[in-house]
């Protein structure tokens, strides 16, 4: 067997680790379960904090694959032998194909927004998600209600799914804050007469330039931000939206009629990332995302030796990070690979 | 609104309602609010259903409003809902069925605690065991009355002489539904379709022919609530909050109200006439208010009951211009007559809030 390494997730953390072991010399086969590669980013128009068009950066992981990784679309994994050389991935409707290592960067999914029964999302016609309104934003169409009309007022709802131990995830989802600041701002920039006010907890804006884009958000395009968590959204016979909530900041309950909700939906750990976890035997945490071998000294490393990990299957994570993580993780095999032509 | 959204939330809150042999406990409260309907729903377990249903006269309260009104605290609470298992379970039956939604909540907060912390179980068998000498077995199914209704629904569709439909327009009736708190809000998954899109009255109003409004106070409290009525100082709130159930139902146009819980209608039928008095206003069409039902009741009425055997005329909004709507028969003279044919008084007429006159 070669010194080859199969990348399974084509996305941000994929495309990168699968670019980077090219760069190192290893022949390097990334799958994708999906008809193209680019995971959730591929779905974004601009990026926090600059507002970037995501494509720009679609585009530089991309071609930093170069012409060394073997890209396959489309690939379903149906198990992962494990031998002392390494691993065999057998998929659907292809021959099976041997590693010497395996690096699992299938992501995350997006919190299915309809298990906050209470906000009404799939029942209130003008109760959408982050990344439908990013959808909206992406294709370049107009932002309306269900019956087409210009919003006046909009709602953006953070921390849907995350930090809520109702839905079971105590965990902060990193990106939703920043996501829900620059959302504020571009609604503001389509749509001038509309006004926005964002619902949070705390906003943790920890990066660079995150701050001073909250700023600019209350400053230049007045967004409002209140301080509380929507208690419930209910329909009004127009179809506007009444919501509910506590401004913990004034220690008042408040009442709030919006023509459309945003809800900042956080990540969840993937299904088929427990798949796959399981087919070569790793554990997850109790928040579902995998567990590395050390949280501190090899986060991209695992309990089982020639197995990586790449990105958001840890845990949320923005691009800069992931883009990050998943070259450290090339690093990890490659020196994981000397090791073993040394002994 | 997208119903199939409500749909697959209903699809994820399903619970198991026995078919058979029912321990059946009565409310505290009901049967001063709507003395009908306890009796409405053991006619209709016992006639049309031919249904084994046992009541035990040594049952007592549960405790459950002294508990929700912070007198009476939890470890009393869970001994007296001891000795009433152990009435059941001395009568030989093992479905208890509760008639007041706050019994419910008490006994499913209750067998929830015991499940996850066996040594207050243990405990509360000891303290029992002490005091009364008695021993007890949990329910098997614990069910509220409102349940059982949801379960037979279609059987009493079948049966039913009427539906819920507007027989001058041949529309389906509006209908608002008000689920109790302790019903689901405690444990979404103890009712039919949850805590936030409840099914368990939504099922019957659609079975028997009528549609269900939402609203957007559909959540909010019927006024009630507790402490906000039973401390008198309070009792603004209270009818503010059944206030503000009326104004946002009221664009809607609904027919009547459908509860599951013994204090929410006695609220938003009894407030309604309160509220003409104060403020003047009244909801409902030609001054007569929106009608206030308990399910029992109108399964009742669905089976074709005499109204006033279901105990209609003791409601302070007539229900006269709901029975006119469907074409259920009345005998205006017998309104006010005792079972025994004698007069029982008839209340004074509202300054605001209309009588109905038949015409």
């Amino acid at each position: 067997m070669n010194n080859k390494v199969i990348v399974i997730g084509g996305g941000v953390a994929g495309m990168t680790a699968a670019g980077a072991l090219a760069d190192l010399g290893l022949e390097v086969l990334l799958l994708e379960k999906d008809s193209q590669t680019g995971g959730h980013v591929k779905n974004w128009d601009r990026l926090f904090p600059s507002r970037r068009p995501g494509k720009e950066v679609m585009d530089f992981v991309g071609k930093s694959m170069g012409t060394g990784v073997e890209q396959r679309c489309n690939v379903v994994v149906n198990s992962i032998d494990r031998s002392n050389d390494g691993f065999t991935v057998h998929m659907e409707n292809s021959e099976p194909v041997s590693a010497k290592c395996l690096v699992i960067a299938t992501g995350y999914e997006l919190f299915d927004a309809h298990k906050k029964e209470e906000y009404g999302y799939g029942i209130y016609d003008n109760v959408i998600t982050s990344a439908e309104l990013e959808n909206i934003f992406r294709e370049g169409k107009k932002l309306t209600t269900h019956d087409g009309k210009t919003p006046r007022r909009m709602a953006i709802v953070h921390c849907v799914g995350s930090r809520d131990e109702k839905v079971g995830n105590l965990y902060c989802s990193k990106v939703c804050c920043v996501t829900g600041v620059k959302q504020a701002i571009e609604i503001r920039e389509m749509l001038p007469g509309c006004e926005v006010t964002s619902f949070y907890m705390d906003l943790r804006m920890y990066d660079r330039n995150f701050e001073e884009l909250y700023y600019e958000a209350q400053q230049k395009w007045g967004v409002n931000f209140i301080r509380g968590r929507l208690s419930e959204c209910a329909e009004n016979p127009d179809h506007s939206l009444i919501l509910k909530a506590e401004d913990t900041l004034t220690g008042r309950p408040l009442k709030l009629t919006v023509d459309m909700v945003v809800l900042l939906v956080g990540f969840v750990p993937g299904a088929e990332t427990r798949r796959i976890a399981q087919m070569v035997g790793l554990q997850a945490g109790a928040d579902g995302f995998l567990l590395s071998a050390d949280e501190h000294v090899q986060d991209n490393s695992t309990s089982v030796p020639g197995v990586f990990l790449a990105g958001a299957v840890k845990g949320p994570a923005c691009i800069v990070n992931t883009i990050a993580d998943a070259r450290a993780t090339a690093l990890q095999v490659k020196k994981h690979l000397t090791n073993l032509k040394t002994k | 609104m997208k119903i199939e959204g409500k749909r697959n939330i209903w699809k994820d809150y399903q619970k198991e309602i026995a078919a058979d042999r029912y321990f059946y406990v009565r409310s505290c409260v009901r049967q001063n609010f709507f003395p009908g309907s306890e009796k409405t729903f053991l006619r209709i377990m016992k006639e049309e259903l031919h249904k084994d249903l046992f009541e035990n006269a040594a049952h007592t309260t549960c405790s459950g409003i002294g508990y929700h009104s912070d007198v009476v605290p939890f470890e009393t609470a869970m001994t007296m809902v001891a000795r009433q298992f152990s009435i059941m379970t001395e009568s030989g039956y093992e479905n208890f069925t509760t008639s007041c939604i706050t019994s419910f909540g008490l006994y499913s907060e209750i067998l929830e605690t015991w499940h996850h912390f066996p040594e207050v179980e243990e405990r509360v068998r000891q303290h029992l065991l002490k005091a009364t000498g008695r021993t007890f077995n949990k329910p098997v199914n614990l069910s509220h009355a409102s349940d059982v209704i949801f379960k037979f629904r279609k059987e009493i569709a079948a049966n039913g002489q009427y539906k819920l439909i507007n027989k001058n327009t041949g529309k389906p009736l509006q209908v608002v539904e008000h689920i109790g708190c302790h019903y689901s809000r405690m444990f979404p998954g103890k009712g039919i379709g949850g805590a936030e899109y409840p099914y368990v009255l939504v099922g019957m109003i659609e079975e028997w022919g009528g549609e269900v409004i939402d609203y957007p106070e559909r959540r909010h409290c019927c006024g009630f609530g507790f402490r906000q009525y039973l401390i008198q100082a309070n009792r603004g709130y209270s009818i503010s909050s059944t206030k503000k159930k009326f104004d946002s139902m009221a664009p809607y146009k609904p027919d009547f109200i459908l509860t599951n819980c013994p204090g929410c209608p006695m609220f938003l039928d009894r407030w309604q006439y309160a509220l003409s008095e104060m403020e003047g206003i009244t909801y409902g069409e030609n001054g007569h208010g929106i009608p206030v039902l308990t399910y029992e009741e109108l399964a009742g009425m669905i089976l074709g009951y005499d109204p006033w055997d279901i105990g209609l005329q003791v409601h302070q909004v007539p229900v006269e211009p709901l029975l006119d709507k469907i074409g259920i028969p009345y005998d205006t003279p017998r309104k006010f007559l005792t079972m025994d044919g004698k007069i029982m008084g008839q209340p004074k007429a509202p300054s605001n809030l209309k009588f109905y006159q038949h015409e």
